[in-house]
């Protein structure tokens, strides 16, 4: 009961920052300086009306929103202004997949790699190994995408021609996209990992563990695993998140048609309806994650819920 | 939701990953072994592919204006005459075989071929012409560029508003294949106006079939529902990944189009396509970042070309306000730009330094010599302005779009004009390409940095934007011997006379200076050596159907090197 009511809690405030989120959006777009229609070469006046009559920007903005929220409700996210005959709809669509599958690679590409390396780090820790490690992991997060993406198209595709070096259809492109995402977020996860492992292991029944005379890899694995994956599970949700949000970057360097692109490009071409159907996406996954995180949370740990 | 151009076949992405595990394994076996690559698959199937910059805004040639969104549009559709695979300044026939001015060139008549035909088999006629010309100018279309057919008789009042009946703009169709246009002026040059995408027929009944003549939010521009009536027919398009076209049957002259297809990929990182070609992933490229290029000057690459351009790039002054408004603040402003440098040391793509506004063209219009580097005649006119020194110059900025090069530009004049007349109050300030447009249009600025890519081939592209309250002048100049120069020059038929007139007009704009000529542009692009007949050209309007592909052995290689 009590977790019901919790789960009913997260929920209306997850839904109630979704409105905020779409709301802020809608009038921020319309705030920005220009506008859809503006053009290397000038529009003359009496067309730019034109044009916002014929897509109801004439009305006041209030009304608009009106619109707005009502058609979004129907999940109609209205038409793309910079990719003319497309929806909104359409364009995510085609773009969603594609960052979305960058993501999940990216992520177990991450799980792979980070995971044994933080596990291993702590149980050899403040050695030489594990500093090395560490310095790796620290150096790993300092080094941006956009540096780790052409550093890798420029070794592996170019030098090695074991990959296309961009480009989507029938191109591995996608894969050192992939990675790159991976390495950057493996070098989070290991020293989240190394740092929930050393706590777990300095625990007491561990010490009991070892004083019962368990071999060292097996109190390790079987008895400090568990508690040390934890932190790890829980921050997967907003990895995959921010990992199908962040992919504009690698999009970009490989010229892969994700969401990532049209996040930026919709901002910079003020197309209104995709800046706002973007943004819907990427919240309500992020709010989504984070809902279901808190709940399992919840779930493996009833004192999450009066915290 | 229905994607008919989705390949699913092809492009899934599931399938990609079965695909992966065969690569590495395939990959690691074969390293070492001449493996053939994109190219050299495409090229034996004739299919052309494409670096094309970003991704276009639409395939509908009235809703566009960008330069490569043209490019597609030039392998889709044809118009009338049609662009020389040489010559810009030449034309080819089109959808029309021939055509003949009257005596003042203010009226022409087209005629057109019998055999011409949509992707779908129906007959091109003339009146598929005055329908779409219809359309562009429909007030309720709005097209943002309609204003290139303000040639047309009437066509201005109809866009705006002012005149009803499309009856009384000067287009007809005298029979099905026989056109006429009545213009606002004797035009001699009209054959190279009509060239452009805005001029291309679209298939009334394709539109209707998903819309109305006026409606921009239909699906009839997606493969499957398009009909074109270019030597290509559009198949495929995924957005930001690619768009196909294949060979037309139903084109009259399909006999002799070489290619089976071109692929478009749109691709805005200029350094993902840069190494996109390196990959042998593209036979060509749209562009070369500007700081690759010297150093594949420097290994000599044959695969580079670098071309002249029909394009300026100059500073807008703001006339409306100090200190810009000083004539001849503007001169000494002008006069202290060391173009040969910022084109040898900061552009480095074989720019010309621009001594006039207009590029000079093969055409033979040349604009009068006056802008040369001088900073003792600067000088000169910064005292004529009223300024003991630069240092009594008031604050000023400089604004361009958020671009590397255009920040390099800003920052090598910011130093020329405080080392040769002692400014030091220049500012320099980006800003995002779509605020960036505001402020100009709304002439909140300076000095703005500007570009401009002539639509056809003459002076009239370049000159026209400077007349008094042009939309796209947006400096607050204008001068009525100026405006009444370029009037007089529409009168006149004779080209040398025109062009004459011309840079008559044009030394007066050099001389007021509400513009600062800095260079002018040339095409920087790589270019594998499979590509047959690809030559140079002023604006870059390549047809289609007379490139070839044909694999560059070594051996031809080899004889080249040794001739």
């Amino acid at each position: 009961m009590e977790t019901a009511r919790y789960i009913l809690s997260r929920f209306g405030q997850s839904a109630f920052a979704l409105l905020c989120i779409i709301t802020i959006t809608f009038f921020l777009a319309r705030l920005a300086p220009g506008g859809p229609f503006l053009d290397d070469k000038a529009v003359p006046e009496h067309l730019i009306e034109q044009m916002n009559r014929n897509y109801g920007f004439d009305k006041p903005l209030v009304v608009q929103y009106g619109y707005y929220l009502g058609r979004l409700l129907t999940g109609d996210l209205g038409p793309s202004l910079g990719n003319k005959g497309f929806t909104v709809n359409e364009v995510i669509a085609e773009g969603f997949p594609v960052s979305f599958m960058l993501g999940i690679c990216g992520l177990i590409i991450a799980l792979l790699i980070g995971v044994p390396v933080g596990v291993f780090a702590a149980a050899k820790r403040n050695t030489a190994v594990d500093y090395t490690l560490m310095t790796i992991a620290m150096l790993g997060i300092c080094l941006p995408t956009f540096v780790i993406a052409p550093l890798l198209g420029e070794i592996f595709a170019l030098k090695l021609g074991w990959f296309d070096v961009a480009m989507w259809e029938d191109s591995s492109a996608w894969f050192l996209a992939a990675l790159t995402l991976g390495l950057y977020y493996s070098a989070y996860i290991a020293r989240l990992t190394r740092g929930s492992m050393l706590d777990v292991l300095s625990q007491d029944f561990i010490r009991t563990a070892h004083a019962k005379g368990v071999a060292p890899l097996k109190v390790l694995f079987k008895h400090a695993f568990r508690g040390g994956i934890t932190p790890v599970v829980a921050y997967l949700g907003p990895a995959l998140a921010g990992l199908i949000g962040g992919s504009f970057v690698v999009e970009t360097v490989f010229g892969l048609p994700g969401l990532g692109q049209h996040f930026i490009k919709a901002a910079t071409n003020r197309d209104y309806w995709l800046i706002n159907g973007t943004v819907t996406v990427f919240a309500v996954l992020i709010l989504l994650m984070n809902f279901l995180v808190d709940v399992i949370q919840a779930w493996l740990d009833p004192r999450t819920k009066t915290k | 939701m229905i994607y008919p151009h989705r390949d699913r076949t092809r492009g899934g992405y599931f399938s990609d990953l079965t695909l992966l595990s065969l690569c590495l394994v395939i990959g690691f076996s074969t390293v070492g072994c001449d493996r053939e690559t994109k190219v050299d698959i495409a090229t034996r199937e004739k299919i052309l592919l494409l670096g094309n910059g970003g991704e276009p805004k639409a395939l509908d040639p009235h809703l566009v204006s960008a330069v490569g969104d043209a490019n597609i549009l030039r392998a889709t559709f044809e118009g009338l005459v049609t662009f020389h695979p040489e010559d810009d300044t030449k034309n080819e026939p089109g959808v029309a075989e021939r055509w003949e001015p009257n005596e003042d060139f203010s009226e022409w008549r087209f005629f057109l071929r019998n055999d011409a035909r949509w992707s779908n088999g129906d007959p091109v006629t003339a009146h598929d012409f005055v329908y779409s010309y219809n359309r562009i100018l429909h007030p309720e279309f709005a097209a943002p560029y309609s204003s290139m057919l303000y040639f047309l008789k009437n066509a201005e009042k109809f866009n705006k508003g002012e005149v009803a009946d499309f009856e009384d703009v000067g287009v007809k169709a005298v029979s099905d294949f026989e056109l006429v246009c009545t213009l606002e002026s004797p035009t001699p040059f009209f054959p190279d106006v009509v060239k452009h995408t805005t001029w291309l027929p679209v298939h009334g009944p394709t539109l209707e079939k998903f819309g109305t003549m006026t409606s921009t939010f239909t699906d009839w521009q997606k493969p499957g529902n398009h009909v074109g009536n270019g030597a290509f027919r559009l198949t495929d398009w995924r957005i930001n990944a690619y768009i196909k076209v294949r060979k037309n049957p139903h084109y009259w002259d399909t006999a002799n189009v070489k290619l089976n297809g071109i692929n478009f990929y749109p691709i805005d990182n200029t350094f993902t396509e840069e190494k996109a070609f390196r990959g042998d992933l593209l036979h060509y490229t749209y562009i070369v970042p500007s700081n690759l290029v010297p150093r594949y000057m420097a290994k000599k690459d044959p695969n580079l070309r670098i071309e002249t351009y029909a394009g300026s790039y100059f500073y807008r002054c703001n006339i409306m306000q100090a200190p810009t408004d000083n004539v001849d603040f503007r001169r000494a402003l002008a006069y202290s730009i060391n173009q040969e440098k910022i084109v040898k040391f900061v552009t480095q793509g074989g720019q010309i330094p621009a001594y006039g506004f207009t590029p000079p063209s093969d055409a033979g219009y040349h604009p009068p010599d006056v802008i040369h580097y001088n900073p003792d005649k600067a000088r000169e006119h910064l005292k004529k302005a009223g300024y003991k020194s630069g240092a009594d110059v008031p604050e000023f900025t400089i604004i361009f779009n958020t671009l590397d090069s255009h920040k390099s530009v800003a920052v090598a004049i910011q130093d020329m004009w405080k080392k040769e007349l002692g400014i030091d109050k220049v500012k320099i300030e980006n800003q995002e390409w779509k605020v960036y447009q505001q402020t100009v249009l709304d002439m909140k600025y300076d000095i703005a940095r500007a570009g401009w890519i002539g639509d056809y081939v003459d002076p009239t592209t370049f000159l026209g934007i400077w007349r008094t309250g042009d939309s796209n002048n947006n400096t607050g100049w204008g001068s009525p011997d100026y405006d009444r120069l370029l009037r007089e020059s529409s009168l006149l038929s004779g080209t040398d006379e025109r062009y004459a007139k011309l840079a008559e007009a044009e030394s007066i704009l050099l001389d007021e200076l509400p513009v600062l000529p800095i260079y002018w542009y040339t095409r920087v692009y790589l270019i594998h050596a499979d590509v047959k007949n690809w030559k140079p050209l002023l604006l870059d309007n390549h047809p289609y159907k007379h490139i070839d592909l044909q694999r560059h052995t070594d051996l031809q290689r080899d004889e080249e090197g040794t001739e």
